[in-house]
């Protein structure tokens, strides 16, 4: 299992797009992964949980990625975190 | 005036301008109950899951093509995330699961599901996701009543109505606006609200953040609703009926004399045109600037649409921006200003900076972020097939800024025809003078550029080392000091010497006082917001050129602001009536 802190750098925070982005990006890949903050564990595959986290700029989240092709997957999403969700 | 003590006038927030009298519909969503029921046959029950999911999608799918010709591609998005929810597969499988383990009725196992989402949403302070909540609530209720079988009964008839409900969801909202809803009272929501949004851009009236407005008001109560002011009257006495009856009829008025001057030209007596340009800020606004007859977009002000969809736009859906509103235009000419980043506008990135107003921002900020710059850039240059779209540039205090930019579009253009995209390879190219450097060096721009824009508010505030924003020095922030109106005289007399086009597109434009000093001035061309075009038109006609000209002479002689502000002040009282004050600031 490999595990990644990340926090939001984008001023709009984890809207509509980059939910539906990261659960598109996952999608790809076999491996579970979940989001986790305050206590809440997600599903980073279900947009519905996605949705439910209330990220703003600032925000920090740990992601946990456990499967054949982790690596590769853990490496996707926290890219794309780090890219400010391409928002910057 | 209007007894606003009386206990049927209702407050909310004026969301969108206006005043009608009609009947209220009450939208009531029908919340579907459901009940914990076990059940024998679960395989039915799955199965009839899946087709209710298969049925919502289809629906979506219409209101998302709908949304899309109405809104926009950007603001439908909202529904295609929706759309998503219908495929989540973690949602989908968790929720068969459960019908399969538990051996209940589908339509519970769906409300119970979505409504922890829904409660995880609802406990965040953050306003949007409690807007959020209210869209998850609309899925939930969609799946269920597809599960049901049941169709959505639109109990509208042809009559007009005014629309009284809770809170308006988007697909709501959108699906309203194709019946005779001629306005919006809703419970909840602010000025960006789904309802606040599309009622402006649809033109009617709305009041929002009413509490308790479904309670207060029954279907078929006689309604008042004044949109101007956030006021809803319920089943009005004779009184107010009446009071808002003239209110109408002047409305009315004004705008039957507006429209009047909407195909006259803005010409002064003596015969010298004037071209008056709109400022835009959004889509909405587009079809009210051609009702006001103005002669295309002098300043489309493109920050405002990442400001709105909280991120930056990408090239595609720029290009779209852009293309709708020049086609929507066409053969009016449409002015794209690059992203006014900085100063007193938000920066997108973190950066504190000790005075941001001389620090990073407009040209400069663009040409240290030349990926985001050229995807402007190629988005305008895509968008210019129809040869009416020209490209203006903020901020620019040195030569060398307006040369890289240029560099730039060079850059771009090749791009382009290697990709074998179209374009105006003629495309003109202007720029913003708003820095004193730049307006002494308008001669030497000229060589450089296809026309210019005064902004004024930024010339006044580098000119006068005035921050506008700060209130202990307001009163040194003069619209008339005489050095402004010295650097106008001679950016105007520089850029006519070398026959390069002049607009002035400040606040100053809209100014009543203002306007003949400008004309006087030999300004031929200026940019104002939408409602302001007709007002400055029935201005102009008043004029008589060569005797502004003359006067104008007099107030370039002027030493303080004090002299040059009487005078106008006498001018324009002895031309023109107290009332068309009312409509400039």
């Amino acid at each position: 299992m490999i595990e990644k802190k990340v926090t939001i750098i984008n001023n709009a925070g984890l809207h509509t797009r980059p939910a539906a982005t990261i659960v598109k990006i996952a999608s790809q890949f076999k491996s579970d992964f979940f989001i986790r903050k305050d206590g809440l564990n997600i599903n980073g595959k279900s947009i519905i949980g996605v949705m439910t986290l209330a990220a703003g700029k600032g925000s920090e989240l740990t992601l946990t990625f456990e499967g054949e092709d982790e690596e590769q997957m853990a490496e996707a999403v926290t890219d794309y975190f780090n890219r400010g969700f391409d928002e910057l | 005036m209007i007894d606003l003590t009386k206990k049927n006038l209702y407050r909310g927030i004026p969301a969108a301008p206006g005043i009608k009298i009609a009947k209220a519909f009450l939208f009531k969503k029908e919340i579907e109950k459901v009940v914990d029921e076990k059940i024998t046959n679960v395989e039915e029950a799955i199965e009839s899951f899946v087709e209710a999911l298969e049925k919502s999608k289809k629906e979506l799918a219409k209101v998302f093509s709908l949304a899309v010709d109405k809104l926009g591609a950007k603001r439908a998005e909202l529904f295609e995330a929706q759309i998503m929810i219908l495929s989540d597969q973690i949602l989908i499988d968790r929720i068969i699961q459960r019908i399969r383990e538990e051996e209940k009725l589908a339509e519970y196992i769906v409300h119970d599901e979505i409504s922890k989402y829904q409660e995880l949403m609802a406990r965040s302070d953050e306003e949007y996701m409690k807007e959020r909540s209210h869209d998850i609530e609309d899925i939930k209720n969609r799946i269920i009543r597809n599960i049901r079988k049941k169709k959505w009964k639109s109990r509208i008839t042809d009559e007009e109505v005014i629309l009284v409900s809770d809170v308006l969801t988007p697909a709501d909202t959108v699906l309203f606006s194709r019946l005779k809803v001629t306005g919006y009272v809703t419970e909840f929501g602010g000025l960006t609200s789904h309802a606040a949004i599309v009622a402006r851009s649809l033109n009617v009236p709305a009041v929002v953040g009413l509490h308790d407005a479904t309670e207060i008001i029954n279907n078929n109560d006689k309604l008042i609703i004044d949109g101007f002011n956030g006021i809803v009257v319920v089943n009005p006495t004779t009184e107010q009926l009446e009071y808002y009856l003239d209110k109408l009829n002047k409305l009315d008025e004004e705008n039957e004399n507006l429209a009047k001057l909407r195909d006259l030209p803005a010409e002064t007596l003596d015969g010298r045109k004037i071209n008056i340009y709109a400022n835009l800020d959004m889509n909405e606004e587009l079809e009210l600037i051609i009702q006001n007859g103005s002669e295309g977009v002098g300043l489309m002000r493109t920050e405002q649409i990442f400001q709105e969809y909280d991120s930056f736009p990408s090239e595609e859906e720029q290009t779209e921006v852009y293309s709708n509103f020049s086609q929507k235009l066409y053969p009016l000419p449409l002015t794209v200003r690059a992203f006014d980043i900085g100063g007193d506008k938000v920066l997108p990135v973190d950066v504190k900076e000790p005075n941001p107003m001389l620090g990073w921002r407009g040209i400069r900020f663009l040409l240290d972020n030349k990926n985001l710059f050229k995807s402007q850039i190629r988005a305008v240059l895509k968008a210019s097939i129809h040869k009416n779209i020209k490209f203006m540039i903020p901020m620019v205090s040195s030569i060398k800024e307006i040369l890289e930019t240029k560099e730039l579009v060079a850059e771009c253009k090749k791009e382009l025809t290697n990709e074998g995209v179209s374009f105006d390879d003629a495309i003109e190219v202007g720029i913003m003078i708003e820095v004193p450097s730049t307006a002494l060096m308008v001669k030497d721009f000229a060589k450089e550029v296809d026309f210019f824009s005064i902004g004024t508010n930024d010339l006044i505030q580098y000119l006068l080392a005035v921050d506008r924003g700060n209130e202990i020095v307001t009163g040194q922030y003069q619209e008339f000091h005489p050095a402004v109106i010295r650097t106008i005289k001679y950016i105007i007399n520089e850029a006519k010497k070398t026959q390069t086009k002049v607009t002035l597109c400040g606040e100053m434009a809209a100014n009543y006082k203002a306007l003949p000093l400008l004309i006087g001035l030999g300004l031929e061309s200026i940019s104002v917001s939408g409602p302001v075009i007709p007002h400055a038109k029935e201005i102009i006609r008043a004029l008589n050129y060569a005797e502004i000209s003359g006067f104008v002479t007099e107030c370039l002689s002027c030493k303080t602001e004090y002299e040059i502000h009487q005078k106008l002040e006498d001018f324009y009282s002895e031309k023109f009536k107290e009332s068309s004050k009312e409509f400039f600031n």
